[in-house]
């Protein structure tokens, strides 16, 4: 073998990329609240998403206790069942996994791993934020308001969702909408820096094919929610109309106390259609940013390039353009033609094809790597199996005549919680201690996060493999009693008490974490500016935690793909992307 | 939602294309090298608002593709009844068209460095637009005295959604032209305001558009056409 040495001298001039016009905080107020700086946004992001998303946890805590040990609490009466899980789901899929994904990661990474100074649009993204933090705080007053939050389910399906025999008719489900249409105006603000960032503000060198797979995975997630979420826009303006005005968009000629109501001819099938064209891309706007940085926390963590990085991006377009046409599989029991059943359920079951390939690739990076059992790492590993698990039940319930049985019972919620609960909550804990040292300069943990990842990922299998066999029985989701049945052995309420305590014990476990994450902000070791030794740009910052402009007077320059690890003849078993080409050294040349 | 998937194809298509220019095929672990080794795959060289802009204009267009959807599969129902389209929305369209030759106006007259002519479009422009606003609130006035309000009838209700999420559109596009006019007229460069311009005459040339698209569904023209497609198809 040739021996290479890494010649220190750059090969390209300075980067010529146009300097964009930085805004310069010149208070505390423009540095820390109102700043316009991607990193602090980012911040504020995930600091909302994670208060709201304890909410959610508190109220899953609460619907768990009433399914375990039903009778036994007086304060959860079936009405605030029903709030509980209607605000649970809405706040875990869209105020938290979204916003932390898109919001959050997509904040802090994409200018850094891309080598920009900052987002193209810093107002516009400022304002972002803002919007959002008002579209949580609309949603939280709906606890306080007369008739409390709105009890409809997260689908919000009408006609129940706007008739007196929901709780929350009054201005739970009013202000929920309002909340909807403003997180969908900031998501929008948002969403235009995230794509342009990427399309115009990459760094001289960083072709597409050298992003990492954490920006691809980002940006197309952001392509997709924004040409899906004007679906659910629609959707809730017209609802807002159907309830506030009185039209007739969504609700048909209705009886309701023995009175006519003023409602009558309209399709609440039309609403399935529109939340769903919005519902099912929204799976994967939240599963591939998950997939991106998943890629990216096995390659560094394993020490090996990633294996298929081609097909990886690919298996990214391929599943977001697929995920626009398989909506109607929410819907085998709306009373569909079966042709239509039939054309839904193949999408949906070549839509694993593209996944299977990414689970593949996965496998195949961990195959002879050099594993190193980091925090991150053993997330990584528990979405890769939690991942597969889901995806599976997702074949059963894609087919249409097992669908139908299996629909409404608790093997839909032991299916969706595995697959884009569980699975994408491992990915962002993953994340967050993969990118922590970068964010604050200290490394958490390490015990405390051994101990979190133990009971975070048993725990979910133990709340979520049970929960498939009681769906299997026939019971049925949404159901605040379930009460006596003939087909429902006793022992199925001993599993749902143990179920109930299972969840108890993890939510806790998620205070430790949080506890870890304040603890090592001020006590933590310190970590230096690439503890973990990796390629990509954000690791190769002049500062940590980078600094505003991110980069000292020049942008970097990226000479190679992001997953050089374990390189032959290289010096270190990795090579940053801003690394210069590798010249092989005068007296090892060949003669 | 027929109209949303064959919007969604369209933007399909574009990205579709797009990529193809972008070395997808390549395989960048054998690719090292300095930055210019390989043409064509640097960033976009356009300015970033009009990328922005351009990405605003698809999310812009499937929210209206989706109302079309909505139209299209609720006027199918049996209380649907037709609304006497007012004869002043052919007046609106009109002013509209002129709102967007004005701004062509000012754009061309942009490019060949002409201030007054920019000024002239611009306000031009600004003024039809907000003509064809109040034209559309008349319209609405006329509606209501005629008995025709937002809850009587879907066909109404969605009338007045459409039309309202139309105007408010057009009221965001005034905000940038507002500012671009006032860039002028405090005496602004022309290279300053040249982007500007052209910007708002894009989104101006697709609000026509998507008016014109709405106009024939309001008004039942399409519903020939779509038949047509239809008997094709089957």
């Amino acid at each position: 073998m040739v021996d290479v040495q890494y010649d220190a001298l750059a090969d390209a001039p300075p980067a010529e990329v146009p300097e964009v016009e930085l805004y310069h905080p010149k208070s505390w107020w423009t540095r820390y609240v109102f700043s316009q700086d991607a990193k602090v946004i980012a911040i504020q992001y995930s600091l909302t998403a994670t208060a709201i998303g304890l909410v959610a946890l508190v109220l899953s805590w609460m619907m768990r206790l009433q399914l375990g040990f039903p009778g036994t609490f007086s304060f959860i009466d079936a009405n605030q069942y029903l709030q509980f899980i209607t605000m649970h789901g809405m706040i875990m899929v869209i105020y938290l996994l979204t916003a932390l994904f898109l919001g959050g990661f997509g904040n802090y990474l994409i200018p850094l791993m891309v080598g920009a100074r900052d987002m193209v649009f810093p107002y516009v993204n400022m304002l972002s934020y803002w919007v959002y933090l008002l579209a949580v705080l609309v949603l939280a007053s709906t606890f306080f308001v007369p008739g409390g939050p709105t009890g409809a389910g997260w689908t919000l399906y009408p006609p129940q969702a706007i008739l007196s025999g929901t709780p929350g008719q009054d201005w739970g489900i009013i202000l929920m909408l309002a909340s909807l249409i403003l997180f969908i105006i900031g998501f929008t603000m948002g969403g235009l820096n995230y794509v342009v960032t990427v399309l115009q503000a990459r760094t001289r060198g960083m072709t597409l094919m050298r992003m990492p797979l954490t920006v691809w995975g980002i940006f197309t997630a952001t392509i997709m929610a924004l040409l899906a979420f004007p679906a659910l826009f629609v959707a809730s303006v017209m609802m807002l109309f159907d309830r506030v005005l009185g039209t007739s968009f969504f609700m048909p000629a209705l009886v309701e106390m023995g009175q006519q109501m003023k409602y009558g001819g309209g399709s609440p099938i039309l609403f399935q259609h529109l939340f769903w064209f919005f519902g099912h891309p929204e799976v994967y706007i939240v599963a591939l940013p998950a997939f991106g940085i998943v890629s990216d926390l096995i390659s560094t963590h394993a020490r090996k390039n990633i294996f298929g990085y081609r097909m990886m991006v690919w298996a990214i377009v391929a599943i977001g353009a697929l995920s626009f046409i398989v909506w109607a599989h929410h819907m085998y029991v709306s009373g569909m033609h079966p042709k239509f059943g039939f054309f839904f359920a193949t999408t949906t079951l070549i839509i694993a094809i593209p996944t299977a390939i990414k689970v593949y690739n996965w496998v195949l990076t961990l195959w002879r790597g050099d594993i190193h059992l980091t925090v991150p790492m053993l997330f990584a590993l528990g979405f890769i199996i939690t991942f597969v698990n889901g995806g599976l039940t997702g074949l059963f319930l894609g087919n249409v005549v097992v669908d139908v049985p299996l629909s409404d019972t608790m093997f839909v919620v032991a299916h969706f919680h595995m697959v884009m609960g569980v699975a994408p909550i491992m990915v962002v804990l993953g994340a967050i201690y993969h990118w922590y040292p970068k964010m604050t300069g200290r490394m958490l943990n390490d015990a405390l996060g051994k101990f979190h990842f133990w009971v975070t990922f048993l725990g979910a299998y133990l709340i979520f493999f049970p929960m498939h066999y009681i769906g299997l029985l026939g019971v049925p989701r949404r159901y605040h009693d379930i009460g006596e049945a003939a087909f429902i052995p006793s022992s199925t309420h001993t599993l749902n008490a143990f179920i109930s305590i299972m969840a108890l014990i993890v939510g806790f476990a998620q205070m430790v974490f949080l506890f870890n994450l304040v603890w090592s902000y001020f006590k933590g070791r310190p970590s230096g500016g690439n503890p973990w030794r990796a390629t990509t740009l954000e690791w190769q910052t002049p500062e940590t935690p980078p600094g505003h402009g991110n980069w000292g007077k020049e942008l970097p320059v990226v000479y190679r793909w992001a997953y050089d690890y374990s390189v032959p003849g290289a010096a270190q078993d990795f090579i940053p992307q801003n690394q210069p080409r590798a010249k092989p050294a005068l007296q090892g040349a060949a003669p | 939602m027929s109209a949303i998937v064959l919007f969604m194809a369209v933007i399909a298509v574009i990205v579709g294309w797009w990529l193809s220019q972008q070395r997808l095929t390549a395989k960048p672990w054998l690719e090292e090298g300095a930055p210019g080794d390989f043409p064509d795959a640097d960033a976009m060289t356009w300015p970033a608002a009009k990328i922005g802009l351009g990405v605003f204009l698809a999310v812009a267009g499937s929210l209206f593709a989706l109302f079309i959807s909505a139209y299209s599969m609720r006027m199918n129902m049996v209380d649907w009844r037709t609304l006497p389209v007012p004869g002043l929305l052919w007046f609106n369209t009109g002013v509209l068209v002129v709102s967007s030759i004005a701004l062509q106006w000012a754009y061309l007259a942009a490019r060949t460095d002409d201030m007054e002519n920019v000024i002239i479009g611009l306000c031009a422009g600004g003024a039809s637009a907000i003509t064809f606003l109040v034209g559309q609130l008349v319209a609405w006035q006329q509606l209501r005295a005629a008995g025709y309000v937002v809850a009587s009838n879907p066909a109404n209700s969605f009338f007045y959604l459409i039309t309202a999420a139309h105007g408010l559109h057009l009221i965001g596009g005034l905000v940038a032209l507002g500012r671009t006019t006032a860039k002028v007229w405090r005496g602004a460069e022309m290279a300053q305001v040249r982007l500007s311009v052209e910007l708002c005459t894009i989104y101006w040339h697709f609000m026509l558009l998507v008016w014109l698209a709405l106009l024939g569904l309001l008004t039942g023209w399409t519903d020939n056409f779509v038949e047509i497609c239809r008997r094709l198809l089957t």
